[in-house]
Formats: C-alpha cells, sequence, structure tokens
C-alpha cells in the first residue's frame, strides 16, 4: 500500500475532492447493523466511487480496503473487476491478492468467483498455481467445498489432470472418510482425457475399493463409490462376483456394521441378482427368527434392526419391493 | 441459569458404540475439556474425519443421557421450544444487531427473511411499526432495473432477491406484496438466465443451483414463470445429481444437503422430477440422518442443525411424490397394501407416545363424533403417511442439541446461536412435526411432536420455505395480479 491504511479516509488528500456517499437505509431500518466508524466510512466512500462508476488506480485500493472489512460484499468484487479490467491490471497481482484475503476468509462464494474469473482470463499457463492454490487450502480443511469445485474447474478449463489420480489417492490414505475426495476421485476417472472413463478404469478402481471397504466396513463413502463404478451398467452390477463377495465377506464378520452391505445386497437383489444359497445363508445367519421367505423382505427386516436411524426407510423400502426380488 | 450451568460443566457419563465401531471410553469425570483432550489424544490413529465425528457424538450423546438422566420437570424445560425467550432473541435482532454482523452486511434480506419467518413459524407477528419498517427497508433494497440486493444501493442479486421476496411475502399484506415489482422482477430473472439453462447470481455472477432454486421460487410465488426462464434449466440440475444420489452446486461437484434442497425443489416446480433418479436420492437423503439423530450436509460430514430442514425436506417432497405415483400406477391396490403398512406404523408409534391421556381423550371425542370406532381408524390410517425419516429423534435432537434455552438454536453443542441456524432448525422443526400428513389442513397428533403440543410450529409450503397461511395469501394475490 502507497498510504497509510491507519488514516481514515476523510483524511487523506487523495480523498478529499470525494464526498462520501451515506448508506438510503430510511429513518427507521430493520436488522440495523451498529457498523464501527471505520466500516462506515469506508462503505461510504465506496458508494461514492462505484456510483460515480471511477475506474481508477485509487478505485481499485479502496476495493482492497473494503473487501478486507467484508469480503463477502459481492457488489465489491463485481465493482473490482470492472476496475481491473479497465486498467488493465496485472492478473498475476490480483492472484497475490485473492489469496491474501483467503487466509483471512475462503469460506464466500466471491472470492471463489473472482478467482475463476482471473484464472480463466490468465488461461491454462495458470493451471498449476491454481491446483497448487486449491491444494493449499484443502490442506487446512480438506473437505473445503468451494476448493474443490474450483479444482474440478480448474482441471476441466486449464487443464493439469496428470497428477490428480494420485492426489485423491493421498487424500484418501490420509482419510479414507474424506467423501469430496472420493467425488473427485470419481470426477477424475471420468473426465480426464488421460484414462480412458469408467469402464477402462473400473477393474482397478473396483479392486481398489473393496480394500477400501474391507478395512472400514462402515465406511459410507467406499461402498456408494463401488456402486458408482457400475454406473449405467446393471448388468455387470449383478454379476461381478467381485461386488457380491465383498458383501459376503462383510456379514461373515461379527465385529462390524452389516448395515452397508446389507443394503448393497438388496440393491443387487432388487437389480435382478438372483441369490445363491450362501446369499441366503449369509443372511439368515444375522435373522433373528424373522419368518421372512422372501429374502429381500429378509434382508429390509434385519436392516431396520441393524441400522435403527433408518427404520423408516427400510420399512418403506420393503414396501416397494417388486414380487421379482426373490 | 442452573439449567444452562449444568449442561455447560457436563460430564460424560454414557458408553455407546458407533457404527465406525470406535471402541468407546467410558469419560470419567474431570472438566469437560481436560476430557476432551485426553480423549483427543487416544484417538490420535484415527482420521480427521473419526476424530470429529467421535467428539461430536460425545457431546451429543452426554446431552442426551444428561437428559434421560433428568427429573421430569428438568426434561419438560429440556424440550420446551421457549417460545417468549426465542421471540425475544428474533425481536431484538430486527431492532438492533451488533458490529459482528458487518460480515453479513450484503445479507441483509437474508436477515430479514430469517427472522421474520422463525416469528412466523412460532404462530406470530411484528407490530405495524415494524411491518412498515421492513417493507421500507426491502423497497430500499430493490433495485431500479428490478430484483433486490443484500443492502440498499447494493447489486441485485438471485440470494438476497428470493429473501427479500420470501420476507415480503411472510410479512403479507397488500401493501407488503404490491411492494414486489413484478415487472421488473421478471426482467431481471431473464437477464440473470444463462444459455448453460442455468441462473447467473448476479451481473456476470457465479452458476450454481442455488441460484437456479432462488429464481424458479421467486417466478412461480411471484406467477410470472415463463418458458424462457425454465429453457434448459431441468438438463443443467440434472447434470448436478451425482453418482451418490444427492445433487451437488455445479456439475460434478460433491452432493450437498443446501444444493440437494434446491435442486429437487426447483425440478418440482418446473414438473421435471421425474428426470432425476428418485431411488438413488431418497437413498441418499435418508442417509444423511445420523446417529445423533440430527442431519448432515454430505456423507461422512458432521451434523448440523441447519440440515433439519435442507434434508428433511426432500425426504418428505420425495415421499410425497413416490405416494402419489403410487397411488396413480396402483389404483387400488394401493390402497389395501398402504393400509396395513400404515396400520403398522401406526401401533409402533403408540409404543413411542409417552403423552397416553392426551391421546385416549382425543380418541374419544373422535369416537363420539363418529359415531363408531372402525370409521375413526379408517380416517386415521388415511391421513397418516409412513414417513422414510425419523421425525421424532430428529426433533429431539433439534430440541435438545440446538436449541439454545436462552432463545436461537445452532449448529451443534458447543457452537454459538445465529439467525440463519435458528430459521433452518424451526423451519426444519416444523417439517418434522408435519410430515406424517398427507391433508396439509390436519394437524398433526400429539405423539407427532416432540415436547408435546405446546411446541407446535405453523406448517409451512414445502417449495418455498413460506408459512403456509402466508403462502396461500401470496398465490391468491399474485393469481389475480396476472
Amino acid at each position: 500500500m502507497n498510504f497509510d491504511e491507519t488514516v481514515p479516509l476523510s483524511q487523506r488528500l487523495e480523498w478529499s475532492d470525494v464526498v462520501p456517499l451515506t448508506q438510503d437505509d430510511g429513518p427507521n431500518p430493520v436488522v440495523p447493523i451498529a457498523y464501527k466508524e471505520e466500516f462506515r466510512e469506508t462503505m461510504d466512500y465506496f458508494r461514492a466511487i462505484y456510483f460515480s462508476d471511477e475506474r481508477s488506480p485509487r478505485a481499485l485500493r479502496l476495493t482492497e480496503e473494503t473487501l478486507l472489512l467484508n469480503s463477502g460484499n459481492y457488489t465489491v468484487w463485481h465493482f473490482r473487476r470492472l476496475v481491473l479490467e479497465a486498467l488493465n491490471h496485472d492478473l498475476f497481482e490480483e492472484l497475490e491478492f485473492i489469496e491474501r484475503i483467503a487466509e483471512d476468509n475462503s469460506k464466500n462464494y466471491q472470492l471463489w468467483h473472482h478467482r475463476r474469473w482471473v484464472a480463466e482470463k490468465l488461461g491454462p499457463d495458470v493451471a498449476g498455481r491454481e491446483l497448487e492454490f486449491t491444494r493449499r487450502v484443502l490442506s487446512l480443511d480438506a473437505k473445503h467445498y468451494h476448493a474443490w469445485s474450483h479444482r474440478q474447474w480448474t482441471l476441466r478449463a486449464l487443464g493439469g489432470w496428470e497428477d490428480e489420480l494420485d492426489y485423491c489417492h493421498e487424500l484418501l490414505e490420509a482419510d479414507v472418510f474424506n467423501n469430496s475426495a472420493w467425488n473427485q476421485r470419481y470426477y477424475v476417472i471420468t473426465q480426464s482425457p488421460l484414462l480412458g472413463g469408467l469402464e477402462a478404469m473400473r477393474e482397478s478402481e473396483v479392486s481398489y475399493t473393496i480394500k477400501a471397504i474391507l478395512t472400514n466396513p462402515a465406511n459410507e463413502s467406499s461402498w456408494r463409490y463401488l456402486k458408482a463404478l457400475y454406473k449405467d451398467d446393471k448388468e455387470s452390477w449383478i454379476s461381478d462376483p467381485s461386488v457380491s463377495s465383498v458383501c459376503l465377506n462383510v456379514l461373515s464378520r461379527t465385529d462390524c456394521f452389516h448395515g452397508f452391505a446389507l443394503s448393497t445386497l438388496l440393491d443387487l437383489l432388487c437389480d435382478g441378482l438372483r441369490p445363491t444359497n450362501e446369499h441366503k445363508d449369509s443372511v439368515r445367519a444375522l435373522a433373528n427368527e424373522e419368518p421372512e421367505t422372501n429374502l429381500a423382505n429378509l434382508v429390509c427386516t434385519i436392516l431396520g434392526r441393524v441400522d435403527p436411524v433408518r427404520a423408516n426407510y427400510w420399512a418403506w423400502r420393503k414396501s416397494k419391493i417388486t414380487v421379482a426380488a426373490i | 441459569m442452573p439449567v444452562v450451568t449444568r449442561l455447560i460443566r457436563l460430564k460424560c457419563v454414557g458408553l455407546r458404540l458407533d457404527r465406525s465401531g470406535l471402541n468407546r471410553r467410558i469419560c470419567h469425570g474431570g472438566h469437560g475439556e481436560s476430557t476432551r483432550r485426553r480423549v483427543m489424544e487416544e484417538l490420535s490413529s484415527l482420521t480427521v474425519s473419526q476424530r470429529e465425528q467421535f467428539l461430536v457424538e460425545n457431546d451429543v450423546f452426554g446431552i442426551y443421557n444428561y437428559f434421560d438422566a433428568s427429573d421430569v420437570s428438568t426434561q419438560k424445560y429440556m424440550m420446551e421450544i421457549q417460545r417468549d425467550k426465542q421471540l425475544d432473541y428474533l425481536m431484538k435482532g430486527l431492532r438492533q444487531l451488533g458490529p459482528q454482523f458487518s460480515s453479513l452486511d450484503a445479507n441483509r434480506p437474508w436477515l430479514c427473511y430469517w427472522i421474520l419467518h422463525s416469528i412466523a413459524l412460532l404462530g406470530e407477528t411484528v407490530d405495524d411499526e415494524l411491518e412498515s419498517n421492513a417493507i421500507d427497508f426491502l423497497g430500499r433494497c430493490q433495485g431500479s432495473e428490478g430484483g433486490y440486493g443484500g443492502g440498499p444501493g447494493q447489486l441485485p442479486h438471485l440470494a438476497t432477491t428470493y429473501a427479500a421476496v420470501n420476507a415480503l411475502v411472510t410479512l403479507g399484506g397488500d401493501k407488503a406484496l404490491s411492494s414486489i415489482n413484478r415487472e421488473k422482477m421478471s426482467c431481471f430473472l431473464r437477464r440473470m438466465k444463462d444459455t448453460s439453462g442455468g441462473f447467473r447470481m448476479h451481473d456476470m455472477g457465479e452458476m450454481d443451483v442455488r441460484a437456479c432454486y432462488t429464481a424458479i421460487s421467486v417466478a412461480s410465488i411471484l406467477n410470472i414463470m415463463d418458458d424462457e426462464l425454465t429453457q434448459g434449466l431441468g438438463d443443467y440440475i440434472l447434470s448436478c445429481q451425482t453418482y451418490e444420489g444427492g445433487i451437488g452446486g455445479e456439475p460434478g461437484s460433491e452432493a450437498h444437503g443446501g444444493y440437494t434442497y434446491c435442486g429437487l425443489a426447483a425440478m418440482i416446480l418446473i414438473n421435471e422430477v421425474d428426470r432425476l433418479n428418485l431411488d438413488s436420492l431418497m437413498n441418499w437423503a435418508v442417509h444423511r440422518q445420523g446417529v445423533e439423530m440430527g442431519f448432515q450436509g454430505r456423507t461422512n460430514k458432521l451434523v448440523d442443525g441447519c440440515y433439519t430442514f435442507w434434508q428433511a425436506a426432500p425426504c418428505v417432497l420425495l415421499q410425497r411424490l413416490y405416494s402419489t405415483n403410487d397411488h396413480d400406477v396402483h389404483g387400488s391396490s394401493h390402497i389395501s397394501e398402504g393400509t396395513n403398512e400404515e396400520h403398522h406404523a401406526h401401533d409402533e408409534d403408540d409404543l413411542e407416545d409417552s403423552d397416553d391421556d392426551d391421546d385416549s381423550d382425543e380418541d374419544n371425542d373422535e369416537d363420539s363424533v363418529n359415531g363408531h370406532r372402525i370409521h375413526h381408524t379408517s380416517t386415521y390410517i388415511n391421513r397418516r403417511m409412513q414417513l422414510v425419516f425419523d421425525s421424532l429423534g430428529l426433533q429431539r435432537y433439534v430440541l435438545l442439541c440446538s436449541k439454545i434455552p436462552d432463545g436461537g438454536f445452532r449448529d451443534k453443542p458447543r457452537k454459538p446461536r445465529d439467525f440463519y441456524h435458528t430459521c433452518y432448525c424451526l423451519s426444519g422443526l416444523s417439517v418434522a412435526q408435519h410430515a406424517w400428513l398427507k391433508d396439509e389442513d390436519t394437524p398433526p397428533l400429539t405423539r407427532d411432536i416432540m415436547g408435546g403440543y405446546s411446541n407446535l410450529l405453523e406448517p409451512v409450503q414445502l417449495l418455498h420455505n413460506i408459512v403456509m397461511d402466508q403462502y396461500n395469501e401470496a398465490i391468491e394475490f399474485f393469481f389475480k395480479a396476472a
């Protein structure tokens, strides 16, 4: 900053020609905020230049001061973009500005929208920088929703797919319950131009996922991911022995939560799987003398017991089972 | 405040296994914080997700155990909504906010909506002066070319437009409703429409499912929906449904409770909901209710009181969609099939109910009116829907863990109250209380309301999250305006 930020705007020579514009709150506003003097004054000067549409270096500096006070103000971000364009300002400097703001508060839509706008103008040359920026944010909060959306946009618009699957792997090694990383993994295997798509990746991904399931059978993320690998391919979903095998494996254990294995088996049955004696025996071993002859119904009954939070849903689900789901 | 003090100094007294099979240790006395620190050290071998989940469960089950061990009068107090304190908190917010609210300076219509809607849910209204002041203030947020900004002089924005419109509809009356410039609003919405089918939040703003919902919700309630607004919208939202079944903010983004509500409601409003994979959406939504009995926003994230609304509303909306579809497909056979299920649900509810005297009285009254029991039973069964989520458990989470006795609601234990969470906890509580009803005109039974009838909230129109009476008034007003 060329000017001393600690001096009130009204006392800076640079701003002596501007008449601050008071907020038009009316005589008796509701939800009135008791602004501190610095906030009130800064916003008054911002309104003045915003309504006079002054696109100047000092306007750019003022938007910076304003955003430091409230980085959620989308009007200020919008105006800043107009000024940046008018001044043909160095957008690499703007990336640095954004990163400084993000250190204080990175959880607002406005900052990320602005980041996307800047990066889009700079183009593929900054793909690496965007991936690095989001990596830093995600290292502090591995499930940061905006950071993940920005990362996906970066890959899609600017490139940088080469190491993305490894990155997902790294995060899942650190926390296999990180559903955002599983979501990203799915994004990569389905969208990356380097990997050949879902069918090409299925075998290795199924193997990876089954290991994750067997290590943590109560991890919903891995079970949902497994089913996703057979998206739009119901035939493979019910016929691949790996799938029913992992269900049976989990069901045979006495030391873990059986809910996801049972619900996966239920999905398989409803999708047309013809149960073997092994399936029937595994399920009946968990039954408490429930007299069901229909296997899918029996699975629902057991689910209502082992997953009581969702007892209502399993009862509802049972009411929807067609006769075909033997 | 003895209850608050006791809650703050709460010691963990319970033992409970959770689904991830963590070995739970009994927390032996000591100050809460030092106990918490010791537990954290012992949990260092777990992942971040598991540690955080464990600590939240510890807090929640600690409260539940304290409640279960308390005497009846303490339990009654803990379970009460505390209407007067809620209203004090809300009314105070309408009149004055502290300097810390500067971070919401671009969200003042939201503050209006969160507060006014919460007041309406409690069955109350503001006085004429406050009503006038609110209408005037929101008028100053209205843009000269349509839509509402986050404050006077701010750029019109779809989110704050939705908040302003919902706030004005909640106030009701000709003055509030006619203050909305529908013609310019229509122009604003068209300007926000993007060639991809979605909507941008503001001029050159970001595009996501929130923008789609806020635009369509406003267009729907103001009766200014047209083909231009809905063109390609279904495709856009459909592309945001993830492999998990929930809906993300953009194509490819992770399934998330807030976006799921927005996407589902928008698809229903434009009559394209059948394009979504409803089976996987339902499965995903019901799995967001955890062992704490509240809802989380995403898989393996922590419970948060605001998802009481964002997730329970989709559960009810989906169930009603299935119910309608079932009736269409199966005709009369649906009735005989449904009877058994609903009767079963009734029996289960009886076991849970602790307010037998009231129910007994109610039954007797209905018997005397109808003349015979069979008629009553038939009427009762047809009026109730079998839920897919645990409504009483959800209410329990909100009333014991999110509610702050002195007014306001919060995300989860240890978090501060705020108006956003107050609005969506109360909204979700209303959804949970009224969820059994197929007919929105019928009041719920006492057994459906945790804490008893004094906790009953006004029902909301699920697609807009506006109290039903005000919604109906607005629909009638804007239908005439067409």
